[in-house]
């Protein structure tokens, strides 16, 4: 999406060899990134139930491999294609680690993109009277007792929606999914609005 | 299509795997700088014949030298001719004129000024020192220069690589200012890593260490705080933050401050820097003693000022507090209780002073590691770093952008494309259009920061993609790219993607160094051509003792009564053989022949300094004499 990587080629981008994997197995040359999910850029299985563990290491396993740190040494062809190798590796962690980006993601594979961006309008109206009612409460809470309770809250309601969207996507469920996705999306709002006003003192930049 | 806002001639590695050249780490600090090697994973400290490993980083132009004096020998030609003596040039480092003015009362330097400006954004500031311009990163290339040839004669063999280190917190152009700098010291740089990452790499290959880790990293002129994640040789930034403009030397100047004000009167220019070095030999010395004695001597009156070390930490608590805050703010940052934490670690000089050790306890609630000298672990990190780029290792370091990046937008508020801590590589795209029909450009603002206008973050370019074909408003699609490499530098491209017509760019770049000047500077640094090692550090040999010669020389005009005419002789043949050595190629002998001035004259310097108290004191007696006269 943010990169357009180039096709994998069937030769190798070095020798010209025949290549299957993304380094070339007759002389050990980087091959440029192919155009594959995040899911398999990572090596795990296409599904919203994420192990945060198991990806976590299946990103460290990715970045070992192709890091520019890795082919320092090598010639600039290398080294470019290792730069887009890591900068894809970032995306797809940074994408499927996060609950909401990896719903996003998921239903925009599904050809069903969450509609509206970031600032998006709810249109149902369940959805929308839900928001209203964080929203009020976040505005008068004023003790930081009170701040904490909503806190409590938002990280229980959070945990029910992530669950619906994982029971929604393994159903392929997907008018549930977006109705979830769309809840998940302004607990997520809600969430660093209130991390904001518990800050202790902003970093001076 | 491609922007490059960092320094675009990539230089390909000229040897790959084993070679005859070294590559080695170097921290490029603020007050000093160090130069390492690791060699199987045990990274180490290089030093000069006397055995230090500190060069200070201080650049002297001397009026008729063609070679400017680096380090300690710099150091002292401070004290008679600061004007000549650059010192804490990292602050400037990718600073634009307009910037000068936010540091101003922290620079020690004249800033050269060009004359009345064009009315634009203004070029990288440039110092006049010792009767020349020179820019940051000539400077900086002098320093890096030294620590080279420092390397090459303790290894015997050519460097040529390096990883340099730089703050977390240093923004672009820093950092390809950096870059620069070495490029015009012939080394290539394997990699720009930052300061508290390769500390923590001093000390995680160490030991195995896995978990949460905090690096506390008060240099002499930044602050910086990062969070990291170690596991099996992984080292992932969480989280970083902190403050690019406070440091060590604020500790210092907090002092100098304090005692100045207790002098009651004013202070010229030229005794500042004495002033601010006495305040930061009584700071290192308050580490271990609850109060000094401190000795000034300036504006022809001489004072004693004590200080306890309870003052002193009254003095320095609002700026401690300031470290502690920006920590805080990293951990809430990241979502990391103090708590989880595994350790602690402390990073540069300033991180001895008792005040900060207490401080930096108490908010991640742990006593932090030390075992590793403050001073030395950002090189040591940085070498094992060069190691492993070179010969491979199983480590791998995944940083962090330090501070957002995005554009401005209308009304002058900014639209991030990638927030602060996103692990680099990055690239992320964000797409614009046109506002009015027919509209054929657009302009671009590069910036960086963390506020929600323009004004108050950092510009790094500007640009304008001119050649969009005429369309009605909104229907041009213009994507931005922001890409961020493992260095930290910052590629932007922009396009016109709706119709595939080639569009142009043209490129302005706020501040740094365009490639005419770096060309410049790279053709002068080769026309006079370096004089080998050897004969540069004979050089330096020489200045010095010449420096010798002209202090003893004044002190006995004024005060050589005070020797007897047997003692004038030893020291008078000291000096006549002083200045054989001089005429002479070894450095050895010039060396041990300062000493033996230095020695010889030892018993003067100590009877003109009781002298000169004496002098002091009998005149504070006169005036209390005065008072009680006038009171009775």
């Amino acid at each position: 999406m943010m990169v357009e990587p180039a096709e994998r080629p069937i030769s190798c981008a070095s020798c010209g060899g025949e290549v299957a994997d993304a380094i070339c197995a007759a002389c050990n040359a980087l091959q440029p990134p192919g155009q594959i999910d995040h899911f398999a850029r990572l090596g795990v299985d296409r599904s919203y139930a994420v192990d945060p563990a198991a990806l976590e290491r299946a990103y460290f396993a990715a970045q070992r491999r192709f890091h520019p740190d890795r082919f320092a040494g090598r010639g600039a062809k290398e080294k470019t294609f290792s730069l887009q190798h890591a900068t894809l590796i970032n995306e797809a962690y940074e994408t499927l680690r996060d609950p909401l980006a990896r719903a996003r993601y998921l239903l925009e594979l599904e050809g069903r993109p969450l509609p509206g961006g970031d600032g998006q309008t709810i249109a149902d109206p369940e959805l929308l009277m839900a928001a209203m009612e964080w929203r009020e409460a976040l505005e008068e809470a004023e003790t930081p007792d009170q701040i904490a309770d909503i806190a409590r809250r938002l990280v229980a309601e959070t945990g029910e929606v992530e669950a619906a969207l994982g029971t929604a996507f393994a159903a392929h469920d997907l008018d549930s999914a977006i109705h979830e996705a769309l809840r998940l999306s302004y607990l997520v709002k809600l969430g660093s609005e209130l991390k904001r006003r518990r800050a202790p003192g902003l970093a001076r930049i | 299509m491609l922007l490059d806002i960092h320094e675009p001639g990539q230089t390909p590695l000229p040897h790959a795997g084993e070679s005859d050249t070294a590559a080695v780490g170097i921290d490029l600090g603020t007050t000093n700088s160090l130069v390492a090697l690791s060699l199987d994973g045990k990274p180490e400290i290089l030093r000069d014949a006397l055995g230090d490993g500190i060069v200070p980083s201080v650049v002297a132009y001397l009026e008729g030298e063609d070679e400017p004096v680096v380090g300690r020998v710099a150091m002292r030609i401070m004290e008679a001719e600061p004007e000549a003596v650059v010192a804490s040039v990292k602050r400037l480092m990718g600073r634009g004129t307009g910037d000068v003015a936010v540091l101003g009362g922290h620079l020690a330097q004249k800033i050269h000024d060009d004359g009345p400006g064009d009315g634009t954004e203004g070029g990288m500031v440039k110092l006049d020192v010792g009767g020349r311009v020179v820019s940051p990163v000539e400077v900086s290339a002098e320093i890096l220069r030294t620590l080279r040839q420092r390397a090459e004669m303790a290894l015997g063999k050519g460097v040529d690589r390096a990883v340099i280190t730089v703050p977390a917190y240093f923004d672009d152009s820093a950092r390809t200012a950096t870059r620069d700098a070495a490029r015009l010291a012939g080394l290539e740089v394997l990699r720009l890593v930052n300061e508290p990452t390769a500390a923590a790499l001093a000390y995680g290959l160490d030991r195995g260490a896995e978990g949460l880790y905090a690096v506390y990293d008060l240099g002499g002129g930044t602050f910086d705080v990062s969070l990291l994640k170690l596991e099996k040789g992984v080292f992932q930034v969480l989280a970083t933050g902190g403050d690019a403009a406070l440091g060590g030397d604020d500790l210092d100047r907090a002092l100098a401050q304090h005692l100045i004000d207790a002098r009651g009167d004013a202070i010229a220019a030229g005794d500042v820097k004495p002033v601010l070095a006495t305040a930061r030999r009584a700071k290192e010395m308050l580490t271990d003693a609850e109060k000094v004695e401190v000795d000034l001597d300036f504006g022809g009156k001489a004072t004693r000022h004590v200080v306890t070390r309870a003052e002193f930490e009254a003095l320095i608590a609002p700026l401690v507090a300031r470290t502690t805050e920006a920590a805080g703010a990293v951990l809430h940052d990241a979502g990391v209780e103090a708590g989880a934490l595994s350790g602690v670690v402390l990073v540069g000089g300033s991180t001895r002073v008792p005040l900060v050790r207490a401080e930096v306890a108490r908010v991640f609630g742990r006593a932090p590691l030390g075992d590793i000298d403050p001073d030395e672990v950002v090189a040591l990190g940085a070498a094992l770093q060069a190691e492993a780029l070179t010969r491979g290792s199983d480590t791998l370091l995944l940083d962090v952008v330090p501070l957002s990046l995005g554009l401005e937008t209308m009304g002058g508020l900014i639209e991030k494309v990638i927030p602060r801590n996103t692990p680099i590589p990055v690239s992320r795209a964000q797409d614009f259009t046109t506002y009015q029909d027919g509209q054929s450009a657009m302009a671009i603002h590069v910036v960086q920061g963390e506020r929600e206008m323009v004004d108050q973050n950092r510009s790094l370019a500007r640009f304008v993609l001119a050649g969009i074909p005429p369309m009605v408003a909104g229907a041009a699609r213009i994507r931005v790219t922001f890409t961020v490499d493992a260095d930290g530098l910052l590629t932007v491209t922009a396009r016109e993607a709706g119709t595939g017509v080639e569009a142009h760019v043209e490129v302005k770049p706020s501040y740094g160094l365009s490639e005419e000047e770096m060309g410049d500077m790279l053709r002068a640094s080769l026309e006079n051509a370096r004089a080998d090692v050897t004969t540069r550090l004979l050089a330096e040999a020489r200045v010095d003792a010449r420096r010798l010669i002209l202090a003893l020389e004044s002190a006995l005009a004024v005060d050589g009564d005070l020797l007897s005419a047997e003692e004038r002789g030893g020291i008078d043949d000291a000096r006549a053989a002083l200045e054989t050595a001089m005429a002479g190629e070894d450095r050895e002998t010039v060396i041990a022949a300062t000493e033996a001035l230095e020695t010889a004259g030892r018993p003067f310097a100590e009877r003109r300094m009781d002298r000169n108290i004496r002098r002091a004191l009998s005149g504070v007696e006169v005036s209390r004499l005065e008072s009680r006269l006038q009171a009775g």
